[in-house]
């Protein structure tokens, strides 16, 4: 098969199908096992330096930030992420220092809210090296060519420009039509962890609105932490078995964590808490606003509870419920922030 | 632009958004990116093309938008969609034909509609890292037709990209073929502050097709990096009317977060 063009991007996360099913075959239990956990002990056994990262949901849509802030609180280095879509979840981890290394494909912007300063200032000052430029559809493709044990998977995008040339891509003339196609290698990340609404005691999980690509993220990674609003009863699981996004058998560990999405927005149930982002915006500008930050929220909190506390507590997590049901107007303290 | 001489009932990107959603035709889809191409499409929704087939990234398919979505993942594109499903659903749909229309913002573009959204300056340490392609190479691969709409100068319509992030025309008309995308007509419309532009069939460089009220071609060419085609015929890009700018203020972006910047 004549290969067309090759991308120079580090390829990140990429095994040999057959040594990934060795792996699963060693290391993932296929029993009723009760995963349930703290987040600490999930991180610390699950997360270590050096480890190919992946969060689950839209970047500022149902993140798992408690295992997100813990990665933090436990001083995590060398990480290397994907930057799927990420925008909150990625600029935390950028800024904080965990991250050396980032395949980028939507990755240093907070969407309307304008560009990330923190994350861009990393990569700016040459601490965090992108090493690699993809696409939003390139990278779920990925983690679905790993999803279902392939080397790589074709796909028509990328063709023609620089995020090939800069990605871990390849281009063959397709055997079927003779056509360039572009080929995406398969991504298992070390680690993941994806927040959802619901799960078990065993990890089978609920989603209500978009999965995203957690469908294909959840079955790919090596090791995944779930974290759920509410840990649910497995009949809730077995009586409704077409609503199952993620089955136990992919998963390490569950942890309950309410409003575990704050600030970012958990669809159908809780709105993002746009002052708090505004702050982070408006602190992460500097060094030292980044190190404010993570003093007054992450380090001098011992978990999420005590820092939902410190957010606002049950009045302001009550307001963005209403905003999220729009009986309340949401606001916007970021609009005229220079950046 | 000290020589447009803009009507003070609307804004610059009142006008953009207005002129942008009079492209989106009823009946058709469309694969909207954040920002600009939010507004333009709920306002078209709202208008002439109440059955324009919205589709997100993150997957909600189909939605009669209620406010504006932070995020086009977020759940304010669900509301009253038809589907809410996952990324790889909406672009496999996409790749395997079903959007008519991908519609973009830009920070740089150049004379073919190619689009930079990744650096400033040199990749390996740049002036200003952007957030890369996002959906926007998978959307301008997919589409039938792309829509771009941005804000123009010298410095964001550049003669050479510091980055092609996503696909126009590439290097000419045959380029996208030669390349193995994805069948279909490319960069189709570009909408500034000042002009709409297509793309001339032989060469596909982007060429003139209406001003807005007020501008003349020279404060075009002047905002621009490299020199634009200029047709015989050029009629005047339509002003939002009236009840264009009720929508866009009260009903679609109240907090004034696109159209107020």
């Amino acid at each position: 098969m004549k290969v067309l063009q090759e991308g120079g991007g580090k390829l990140l996360g990429w095994r040999d199908p057959d040594e990934q099913r060795a792996w699963v075959h060693e290391n993932k239990t296929r029993e009723l096992v009760d995963k349930r956990c703290t987040v600490a002990e999930a991180v610390s056994r699950f997360v270590k330096d050096g480890d190919y990262l992946a969060s689950g949901g839209f970047g500022h849509v149902r993140v798992g930030m408690a295992v997100l802030y813990e990665i933090i609180r436990q001083r995590r280095r060398h990480l290397k992420l994907a930057g799927k879509t990420a925008v909150h979840d990625a600029d935390l981890l950028m800024a904080s220092g965990c991250v050396d290394e980032v395949e980028a494909a939507y990755t240093f912007g907070h969407e309307l809210r304008g560009l990330s300063p923190g994350s861009r200032r990393m990569v700016q000052t040459g601490r965090v090296k992108v090493v690699a430029e993809i696409s939003n559809a390139g990278y779920q493709w990925r983690f679905l060519a790993g999803m279902m044990g392939l080397p790589f998977i074709p796909a028509r995008n990328l063709l023609g420009t620089d995020t090939l040339r800069h990605s871990s891509a390849k281009v063959i003339e397709d055997p079927f039509s003779g056509k360039p196609i572009c080929l995406l290698p398969a991504a298992y990340p070390d680690a993941a962890f994806i927040h959802v609404q619901r799960a078990d005691k065993f990890g089978n999980c609920q989603i209500d609105g978009s999965v995203v690509e957690d469908l294909e993220l959840s079955r790919c990674a090596r090791r995944l932490i779930i974290t759920a609003e509410k840990i649910v009863d497995e009949e809730v699981i077995r009586a409704q078995p077409d609503r199952t996004a993620i089955p136990y058998v992919v998963v390490d560990a569950v942890c309950e964590v309410p409003f575990g999405s704050h600030p970012c927005q958990m669809p159908l149930d809780y709105f993002y808490d746009e002052e708090h982002i505004a702050e982070w915006l408006s602190l992460s500008r500097s060094d030292q606003g980044v190190a404010e930050y993570l003093d007054k929220y992450v380090f001098s909190t011992p978990d999420f509870g005590a820092y939902l506390a410190k957010v606002g507590g049950d009045a302001q997590l009550e307001k963005l419920r209403r905003i999220e049901r729009y009986e309340e107007p949401m606001v916007a303290p970021w609009r005229n922030a220079e950046r | 632009m000290s020589s447009t001489a803009r009507d003070s009932r609307y804004s610059p990107t009142e006008l953009l958004a207005s002129v942008a959603a009079g492209f989106l035709e009823d009946g058709r889809s469309v694969f909207v990116g954040t920002g600009l191409p939010l507004i333009a499409a709920m306002l078209a929704q709202r208008t002439h093309a109440p059955g324009l087939l919205i589709v997100f990234e993150a997957g909600a398919f189909g939605p009669q938008l209620r406010q504006l979505p932070i995020s086009v993942g977020d759940s304010r594109t669900l509301h009253r969609a038809v589907a809410a499903s996952s990324m790889h659903d909406v672009m496999s749909l996409s790749q395997a034909g079903y959007v008519d229309y991908g519609f973009l913002g830009a920070a740089q573009m150049d004379s073919r509609g190619n689009i930079n959204t990744t650096v400033i300056g040199d990749h390996a340490l740049p002036k200003v890292r952007l957030p890369g392609s996002g959906g926007a190479n998978d959307v301008a691969s997919f589409a039938h037709r792309t829509l771009i709409i941005m804000r123009q100068s010298e410095r964001s319509f550049v003669g050479k990209l510091d980055f092609l992030t996503t696909p126009g025309h590439l290097d000419g008309p045959d380029g996208r073929r030669q390349a193995g995308l994805p069948a279909g007509d490319g960069p189709f419309r570009v909408v500034t502050q000042l002009a709409v532009y297509d793309f001339e069939p032989t060469s596909k460089r982007l060429r003139l097709f209406s001003l807005h009220p007020g501008v003349d071609v020279a404060s075009v060419q002047k905002n621009s990096g490299f020199s634009i085609l200029v047709p015989d015929h050029l009629p005047v890009s339509p002003a939002p009317t009236d009840a264009q700018l009720r929508l866009l203020r009260e009903v679609i972006d109240p907090a004034g977060i696109v159209i107020g910047k």
